[in-house]
């Protein structure tokens, strides 16, 4: 059964194409931005921009550090770069760049994370994001966001580059269905939006587990177990009054990520809820581990990131409830 | 040259600024109790020449001003010399350089972008300013502006394999607004550079990445006046002056130990060093 299709949801599209579409869009209607890629624009489609505006495009090689640093020069002429490249490579090799450049001198530069978490699947571990939520949640003038459809995307890209400020957002190299529908509410920064109500417990998600959520919370109607599903499309700032409310609401949550369980959304949403309104947790997401390389469906069965594993989750919230 | 809000300077006039700011520098660090004077020192004369030998044009009273040459230090211990020179150049009040380290002052130990007036980039984990004045040099051309990028690096940053990616990048985006002055005062933290991380051969490694590359006496300002206006004319590609100095110059003590790296001078110190800078 495909992702999303429980749920009765829309087919899916690959989020990187919806990514270069809404880049593209974006460099249209604004000719401030500008777009830093790191010799990977035919995996991020960041290439859709280079080939419709190739002089606000620069590709600077495989040298991450470079890449932050220059995009930074660039915004203190007044431009708005989108530094776009793998979430890892990013992250990992320009970190203390990200952090004195973009984080510390508070810019209004946005860092755009393709293929985060697990899901580009067969090229293995080394390429792999699962840990850039937490990363990046160290800067704490970041804004961080997760799009968990196509439409969530467009509104994404839009939404960063409105906001005055650093801005990470996530992009993925799989496919995800349709959550919203074009005139679904605005995508705003710091504010969740429900995306199924229910009063027995709430699934809080992000990502492609917005849809693994919603397919869970079709599978616990079916046994009379009423689940919220809550997209928590923006990490910082975190929506503390939505969380709350889910606690007191409906008495237990349940988080959803393709991230380490260490340091990610769900870590950050338990100690909202611990202080505001205690109420049982559980929490899926990777453990410690490095994962294998396989297909992405493979690889969310085998590391327990399935419709499955949060229904199990919700059954244990449930229960530790009375 | 109406865009040049400072006067430029005769020689004589350059030798008593860099003294100036010698003196600040001495007073802010040791009042301080921190800092890092003689890696300030050794570049005060290149600092000098850039800002009041004709070269940076800005507008203190508007220091974003597109159209301003930048000057980006990106050896950013130095930062007393970026706040001294910033002073003196009109950006703020002289005053304010005693707050240097002080809680609640703006004043930062390294220099944070924009928390003072004039401060271009955010250094001090070294090896970044040299990336980021490629961008501006990059958003220059998008803004048909025809300014020219100032980059101060330290001899020690060099070691950092970033210089390397932007140098290869600068040469290859034919960035020759972008200047950058390396600071070759021969010593890092802990020791000689010969003996820690050999840099050399130095001129060859900059002209293997496409770069024009001259070296000067780093205290003598009119051999940097004089390159620095060469270098202007150099076309299709960025250029490296490796300014020779002296770290801790000016003071004996800070001259012949290099250990006083991240050392200010006691006050006792400090009266004596005043009065050798006063007698130079």
């Amino acid at each position: 059964m495909q992702l999303g299709e429980r749920a009765g949801l829309k087919p899916a599209k690959r989020m990187r194409e919806v990514f270069g579409d809404a880049l593209l869009d974006l460099c249209r209607q604004n000719p401030k931005v500008v777009v830093l890629d790191g010799d990977l624009s035919n995996s991020t489609m960041s290439i859709y921009v280079r080939e419709e505006f190739p002089e606000r495009f620069f590709n600077l090689g495989i040298a991450e550090s470079n890449l932050v640093c220059v995009g930074a020069g660039l915004e203190a002429c007044g431009f708005i770069p989108f530094i776009v490249s793998f979430s890892s490579f990013l992250l990992c090799n320009a970190y203390d760049q990200l952090r004195l450049a973009i984080s510390q001198s508070n810019i209004n530069a946005k860092i755009v994370g393709s293929h985060g978490g697990i899901t580009l699947g067969k090229d293995g571990a080394t390429q792999m994001g699962p840990e850039d939520l937490a990363l990046v949640g160290g800067f704490p003038t970041f804004v961080i966001l997760v799009p968990s459809d196509p439409i969530s995307m467009h509104r994404a890209v839009q939404a960063a580059a409105e906001h005055v400020g650093p801005v990470f957002l996530r992009s993925s190299r799989v496919a995800m269905p349709q959550i919203y529908s074009d005139d679904d509410p605005t995508f705003e920064i710091g504010k969740t939006n429900i995306v199924r109500e229910g009063s027995d417990l709430t699934i809080i998600a992000c990502g492609i587990m917005v849809a693994t959520a919603m397919d869970a919370a079709t599978m616990l109607a079916e046994e009379g177990i009423h689940a919220r599903v809550v997209d928590m499309h923006t990490i910082r700032p975190m929506d503390k009054e939505a969380i709350g409310a889910a606690a007191r609401e409906t008495g237990a949550i349940v988080t959803a990520e393709e991230h380490f369980l260490h340091g990610g959304m769900g870590s950050n949403i338990a100690r909202i809820v611990a202080e505001t309104h205690p109420v049982p947790m559980r929490f899926v997401g990777l453990a410690d581990v490095y994962v294998d390389s396989a297909e992405p469906e493979e690889l969310l069965e085998k590391y327990g990131l399935t419709a499955r594993d949060i229904v199990e989750a919700a059954h244990e919230a449930v229960a530790a409830k009375r | 040259m109406p865009d040049r809000t400072s006067d430029v300077l005769t020689i004589p006039e350059l030798i008593e600024k860099a003294r100036d700011l010698r003196l600040d520098i001495l007073e802010m660090t040791t009042r301080a109790k921190s800092g890092h004077p003689s890696s300030c020192f050794s570049a005060v004369e290149i600092v000098t020449a850039l800002f009041w030998g004709g070269f940076l044009r800005y507008r203190s009273n508007e220091p974003h001003w597109p159209a301003r040459d930048r000057f980006i230090l990106s050896k950013g211990h130095a930062a007393p010399l970026l706040y001294a020179a910033l002073a003196h150049a009109g950006y703020f009040d002289r005053q304010e350089l005693w707050r240097l380290r002080q809680i609640d002052s703006p004043v930062q130990g390294h220099p944070i972008q924009d928390m003072m007036p004039g401060v271009e980039a955010t250094t001090g984990s070294l090896g970044q300013g040299l990336s980021i004045g490629l961008g501006h040099v990059l958003g220059g051309r998008l803004n048909q502006l025809d300014y020219r990028v100032y980059v101060l690096l330290g001899d020690g940053e060099c070691e950092a394999g970033q210089i390397w990616e932007a140098a290869m990048a600068a040469s290859h985006f034919k960035a020759e607004n972008l200047v950058a002055i390396v600071d070759y005062n021969k010593y890092q933290e802990t020791g000689p550079i010969s003996r820690e991380m050999a840099l050399e051969p130095f001129a060859r490694k900059w002209r293997a990445f496409g770069w024009h590359v001259d070296e000067v006496d780093g205290h003598d300002i009119q051999d940097i006046i004089d390159q620095l206006n060469a270098v202007i004319q150099i076309k299709g590609k960025p250029s490296v002056i490796i300014a020779h100095t002296v770290k801790g110059k000016g003071v004996s003590v800070l001259e012949a130990d290099y250990t006083y790296h991240g050392r200010a001078l006691t006050p006792e110190q400090a009266v004596k060093a005043r009065e050798e800078i006063l007698c130079s």
